[in-house]
């Protein structure tokens, strides 16, 4: 070995384009200013803004599956919200048959009831996405037409076996004792239940980062994001990494089910397409691929659909819709575009 | 002449020829060959879905672009003839310019949102169009003042095509030729007419390179197409086209409302229209809407007999449930995408050669 081996020469990102990747993060902390402007009352601004943070780690928790396995796999799944009202079903029907645990005033039996009703959701919605990649998405891969049309076959289909398992009618449930209620701060109400979907949504957050960034799986994921077929040169398999992926992303939208079907105390069939409109927004506002992007663009869907719900509650939907517009102006292909190398 | 009318555009297959004959004479006369309320609401609707199935299978099948958004450009010419008629009284002058107006603003949202999203990928363009049109689907039944929300509106139509007006005092093959057999022609012609410009778009200049654009965009591109502007045109056009069949509907219906013209389940039907009669092929559009449409009405109530009959098995009965008619559709449709990509008509072409 000769004493002048070549060294890889690292560029440093110049300030100017490190802070411009930072901007987006900022846009959650505006926007929470923006709404205090608005609203005037820092009480309702408070219970709006715990409110708007709690819808968005839900919804943040059903695309984010959605968002990492179009990035691995260039696969957009359209029947992910059927993944969402699976998991809302199996997760009621749980928690009907955990009944005792539920009325009973002790906080560890409510909450191990729910722990219990989104374990098994997880793990059926998990199967459910294995069969789903398997039959529905593995023969088109590559052909985005078909997938999309292929894939909202499947959604009909789920659909319609929740109607066949469960009957035609809506479910209610009430949320377990130590759930329901809220705590009161100053002026501001704040329903105890958001603060416990901010907190799972957090640690899942926080969880999912650090398996991406420190882990070897999370290393391969990422990388074949990057490029699929690198990685396979390199010897690992894409497609199992790839079914792992697609079945973690399809239990986490069986999670988000579950804890969207407490939230709103009321499950349909259609809630998964109906979610779904949300779900996809904020997949385009934070890039397709991106789970950061992911990340803030569900805070800033939910801070705002909050807010102006408040404020105007007839433009709610709308002014997510004119959020997307607004991001996509800014940054065409979202927050956080996932370069591809192919 | 003949071939000149389809634009050079054959069926190219005896057997499917066979059937678009009995389709095109089925309804051509079906006041005469099938009397009844029930059988002249069914044929209307075929007429309606033929051309909104095929507007969408210009997009979807010619350009290779999925929207959601196609029930959002029937429901906005449904309204806006609806809008006109309700407000400016039943005359044909409202009629004509609300119709026109409907297409107007169709084209307008079309544009916008081609240009907006149609520069990236065909998923992002469908996600886009999902978002809009659920979002304008909730603003309609939210301006309750304008639109009549949820309930949809009721208006009057111009007196010739209302079952009061008699055209003449005989009875033709035993059926009173009232105006509801008028606006039953008035659909079936405008029906037809609309769908001979489609057939002839598609088989133009710009329909042969709207088709490169599909098989080979960067390609398209490299020899000198803009293919976002030949993308828009599509879409706009498509637009258009849907905005027309949601006025004949305004018509014939002689009401507008969120669930006949701009909800969900409509998307879904069309796009299992489109797969199941062929994408690529505007015949498709014909076999698929009225086989669909003939399901939906006749084949429930067959289902239903089914249902009764396995009653004594639990899980079949409820799967066979005339409620559960779309499950059975949508096993159909991802089938159909797998194994006959090109649909009945495709089947029916490649059989003769």
């Amino acid at each position: 070995m000769s004493e002048t081996a070549i060294k890889p020469r690292i560029e440093e990102i110049p300030l100017k384009e490190q802070l411009a990747q930072k901007l987006p993060v900022l846009l959650v902390p505006v926007l929470a200013a923006v709404g205090l402007i608005a609203i005037g009352n820092p009480a309702s601004w408070l219970t709006l803004t715990v409110a708007g943070l709690a819808m968005g780690m839900m919804i943040f928790i059903m695309a984010s599956g959605l968002t990492v396995v179009f990035g691995l796999m260039d696969v957009i799944n359209f029947g992910h919200g059927a993944f969402v009202a699976v998991g809302a079903f199996v997760g009621f029907t749980v928690l009907a048959w955990l009944a005792g645990w539920t009325a009973s005033p002790s906080v560890f039996m409510n909450l191990s009831a729910v722990l219990i009703a989104i374990l098994a959701a997880m793990l059926v919605t998990g199967l459910l996405g294995l069969a789903f990649e398997r039959v529905i998405v593995m023969p088109v891969y590559g052909e985005h037409l078909k997938q999309i049309l292929v894939t909202m076959g499947g959604l009909i289909v789920a659909q319609q076996m929740i109607y066949v398992v469960w009957g035609p009618d809506e479910l209610h449930m009430s949320r377990p004792e130590a759930l329901q209620g809220s705590l009161v701060i100053g002026e501001a109400a704040i329903e105890k239940y958001r603060l416990v979907a901010v907190g799972i949504g957090l640690a899942l957050f926080i969880g999912m980062r650090h398996i991406l960034k420190n882990t070897k799986i999370g290393l391969l994921v990422r990388a074949g994001v990057e490029n699929g077929e690198m990685v396979e040169a390199l010897g690992y398999r894409i497609r199992r990494l790839f079914l792992i992926v697609f079945m973690t992303g399809s239990a986490l939208a069986g999670l988000g089910g579950v804890m969207w079907g407490l939230y709103q105390e009321t499950i349909t069939a259609h809630m998964g397409s109906e979610i779904m409109v949300l779900v996809f927004i904020v997949v385009i506002i934070g890039g397709l691929g991106s789970v950061e992007g992911c990340f803030i663009g569900a805070m800033l869907v939910g801070l705002l659909a909050n807010y102006t719900a408040f404020l105007a509650p007839k433009v709610a939907l709308i002014s997510t819709i004119a959020l997307m517009v607004v991001v996509l102006m800014w940054r065409p292909q979202g927050l956080y575009p996932v370069v591809k190398a192919k | 002449m003949l071939t000149r009318l389809l634009s050079g555009d054959t069926p190219r297959s005896g057997l499917l020829t066979a059937l678009l004959l009995i389709v095109l004479i089925s309804l051509a006369f079906a006041p005469f060959l099938f009397p009844g309320t029930k059988s002249l609401e069914t044929a209307a609707r075929i007429c309606i879905f033929i051309v909104l199935v095929a507007s969408y299978d210009l997009l979807l099948g010619y350009a290779g672009i999925v929207s959601f958004a196609h029930t959002m450009f029937f429901g906005i010419g449904a309204y806006g003839t609806a809008l006109a008629l309700s407000t400016t009284g039943p005359n044909y002058g409202s009629l004509i310019w609300g119709t026109a107006a409907g297409a107007g603003v169709a084209a307008l949202f079309a544009l916008a949102i081609g240009l907006f999203s149609l520069r990236v990928k065909a998923i992002f363009f469908a996600m886009v169009t999902l978002a809009v049109a659920s979002a304008f689907a909730v603003l309609v039944s939210q301006m309750s003042w304008l639109t009549g929300g949820e309930d949809g509106l009721n208006y009057k139509i111009p007196r010739e095509l209302t079952p009061a007006f008699k055209l003449i005092k005989a009875k033709v093959f035993d059926v009173s030729i009232n105006g509801k057999i008028l606006a039953y022609y008035l659909v079936f012609f405008a029906a037809a007419i609309l769908f001979l410009v489609m057939l002839r778009i598609v088989n133009s200049p710009f329909g042969r390179t709207l088709k490169a654009v599909r098989d080979n965009a960067f390609r398209a591109e490299a020899i000198g197409y803009r293919v976002v502007w030949y993308r828009t045109t599509a879409t706009v056009l498509s637009a258009v086209m849907a905005a027309l069949a949601g006025s004949l509907l305004a018509i014939w219906l002689r009401y507008t409302g969120p669930a006949t013209t701009l909800s969900m389940e409509i998307m879904i039907d069309i796009l299992l229209m489109v797969v199941i009669g062929g994408m690529g092929t505007l015949y498709g559009a014909v076999l698929g809407a009225t086989l669909f449409i003939l399901a939906q009405t006749y084949l429930q109530n067959l289902m239903g007999v089914a249902a009764e009959a396995t009653s004594a098995v639990p899980v079949f009965s409820t799967l066979v449930a005339p409620e559960r008619w779309l499950l059975w559709l949508g096993v159909l449709f991802i089938l159909s995408i797998y194994f006959f990509p090109t649909g009945i008509v495709g089947r029916l072409r490649a059989g003769r050669a």
